[in-house]
């Protein structure tokens, strides 16, 4: 299938002489929610802005939909809903005067029905004839996905939606997402909180000093570069671990209570029956045991790091 | 072209008069009706009539374009500003919508607000002086184009200014200065030849005195000056918006 948005040896560098991107690749399906996680600073602003025609390449082209975002602009553009990572607003507007703009300047005739529509989804149509500035923070930062929802965008960008959002608000801000790729949006949202993306992504791209790492499908990258742990909880504390034991990397904790072993879950053997007939051997006996899996911050630490 | 666009924009800004409608009609129309009655009506008996014109109805012209230009510079200036200020830009800079599509939009509603004031001012001024249009067509015709002009000069300043005092500076230290020295409460012909000379590099002596002209044909200079003097102002305006987007200047990174 076509992807939606196709970026191609992207580079970017500022007056200032920074290098914000650099020979960025990217490709992003139809439909689908994709995280681009990085650091602050490591370019997910700046992407975002050259997609959105807010930026200007150094170098690279990238396509909307099919379209150029140089050549066919309009067409691209039209396709694109963006939320931006600053509270922007008009204050002394009101929410309905700005959603109505925002729909009038990407080309759409009015349509109030749509737009109470878009209102009432965020829960802000209560608040419709209220002065931005009156808002609180969340309503402004649902507003703000109401003007970038208000000409029906195919692609919506969302450059960190929770950013000082509240933990119930994040959850029916995540719904409301959920229902937008239902409904058959493409979402792209940036996060530098790993969470985030393991939560809601489809696929995760990891962005690091302008370089795209690595863009694998969420559970891909978890298994491809996720490390197990193994906890035995110990029927009797040990004071130091037997030589036999201490090879094969296993580490004692909890006062002596616990074994740790940590494995990659994707290697061929992962040692872990040869490694409870040793403990049988050693007479070792355990009442209890858990693994857990690493998180993608776990993960997104590991590669920046190698970098 | 993106219709839908521009019809926002103009929309918008015309929504902003109102929300500010104290500020942007009523100040304005209080100011000018001062100057009717310190200049008319207190100090203008004493002053002899100029070329044929009672004093007070020869500064009517005058006034009305010292209004139009200052307000068409800073509300056009205002009003992309304040985008820019605040960071909804972005918005805009995002859209489907040209350059093009947005001077339409921006400096439309700046002229047509500045337009609406000028017809009010000179209403204002007909119930303190005798007013005679002798062509009211190349009345609105110098109107709309000066109002169009200094929209777009405006527009400038807003995209150029990084500050609220930047903005305040061009309105408040060049385009008073230059009305005030430009004709408006005197004809050039009373000062001494050289300054007379001088008086001639000032924009504002040739809207002046085409305006004056559309009232009571009396001028400074040929209206025809006047008119081509305008139009090459309208264009320069022209050129410097092309420029700004064409390169991005300000606007985008």
């Amino acid at each position: 299938m076509q992807p939606i948005i196709s970026i191609s040896k992207v580079s970017k560098t500022y007056a200032t002489g920074q290098q914000a991107l650099n020979n960025v690749d990217l490709e992003i399906r139809q439909g689908e929610i994709f995280g681009l996680l990085g650091p602050n600073g490591a370019g997910k602003t700046t992407l975002i802005g050259v997609v959105c025609g807010i930026v200007n390449p150094t170098s690279g082209t990238v396509t909307v939909g099919g379209y150029d975002i140089q050549r066919d602009w309009r067409a691209a553009r039209a396709m694109i809903g963006l939320v931006p990572q600053e509270l922007t607003n008009n204050a002394f507007d009101s929410v309905i005067g700005t959603v109505r703009f925002s729909r009038g300047v990407f080309g759409k005739p009015p349509d109030p029905a749509r737009l109470r529509r878009v209102l009432e989804d965020l829960a802000l149509w209560d608040r419709r004839d209220s002065r931005v500035m009156t808002l609180s923070g969340g309503m402004k930062r649902r507003m703000l996905i109401a003007k970038a929802l208000a000409h029906d965008p195919q692609v919506l960008f969302l450059d960190e939606p929770t950013a000082g959002v509240d933990v119930e608000l994040r959850q029916s801000m995540w719904q409301a997402v959920r229902r937008l790729r239902d409904a058959g949006v493409t979402i792209i949202l940036t996060t530098h909180y790993i969470e985030e993306a393991e939560l809601m992504a489809d696929r995760i791209g990891v962005i690091h000093r302008g370089e795209i790492v690595v863009v694998d499908d969420k559970s891909a990258l978890m298994q491809r570069l996720g490390r197990k742990q193994l906890t035995l909880e110990l029927q009797a504390p040990l004071a130091e671990l037997p030589p036999a034991l201490a090879a094969r990397g296993l580490t004692l904790a909890a006062s002596g209570r616990e074994l740790v072993y940590t494995y990659d879950a994707q290697a061929e053997a992962s040692g872990i029956a040869g490694l409870l007939s040793d403990l049988e051997d050693a007479g070792i006996g355990f009442r209890d045991l858990r693994t857990t899996q690493s998180s993608l911050e776990d993960i997104f630490v590991d590669l920046v790091r190698e970098k | 072209m993106n219709l839908h666009a521009i019809r926002a924009i103009y929309l918008y800004e015309m929504a902003r008069t109102r929300r500010t409608i104290l500020q942007s009609i009523v100040a304005p129309v209080v100011t000018t009706s001062l100057y009717f009655v310190v200049f008319g009506a207190a100090i203008g008996t004493r002053i002899a009539e100029i070329e044929g014109v009672a004093y007070g109805a020869f500064i009517v012209p005058g006034l009305v374009m010292l209004m139009l230009l200052t307000q068409s510079v800073s509300n056009a200036s205002f009003g992309i500003f304040m985008p820019r200020f605040t960071g909804t830009f972005y918005e805009i800079l995002s859209a489907p919508v040209s350059a093009f599509e947005i001077v339409i939009g921006y400096v439309g509603a700046a002229s047509t607000k500045s337009i609406i004031l000028g017809l009010i001012i000179l209403v204002t001024a007909s119930l303190f002086v005798p007013l005679r249009i002798a062509h009211p067509g190349w009345m609105i015709a110098f109107l709309v184009l000066t109002a169009v002009t200094f929209s777009l000069l405006g527009f400038v300043i807003g995209i150029w200014a990084d500050g609220f005092e930047q903005l305040q500076f061009v309105p408040l230290l060049v385009i008073t200065p230059l009305t005030f020295l430009g004709g408006t409460f005197y004809s050039i012909h009373v000062l001494p030849p050289a300054w007379q000379t001088v008086t001639l590099f000032n924009p504002v002596v040739y809207l002046v005195s085409g305006f004056r002209w559309s009232f009571y044909e009396i001028a400074d200079v040929h209206v025809g000056v006047s008119l081509a003097m305008t139009a090459t102002f309208l264009l320069a305006g022209l050129v410097a918006v092309w420029w700004i987007f064409k390169t991005g200047y300000r606007l985008k990174a």
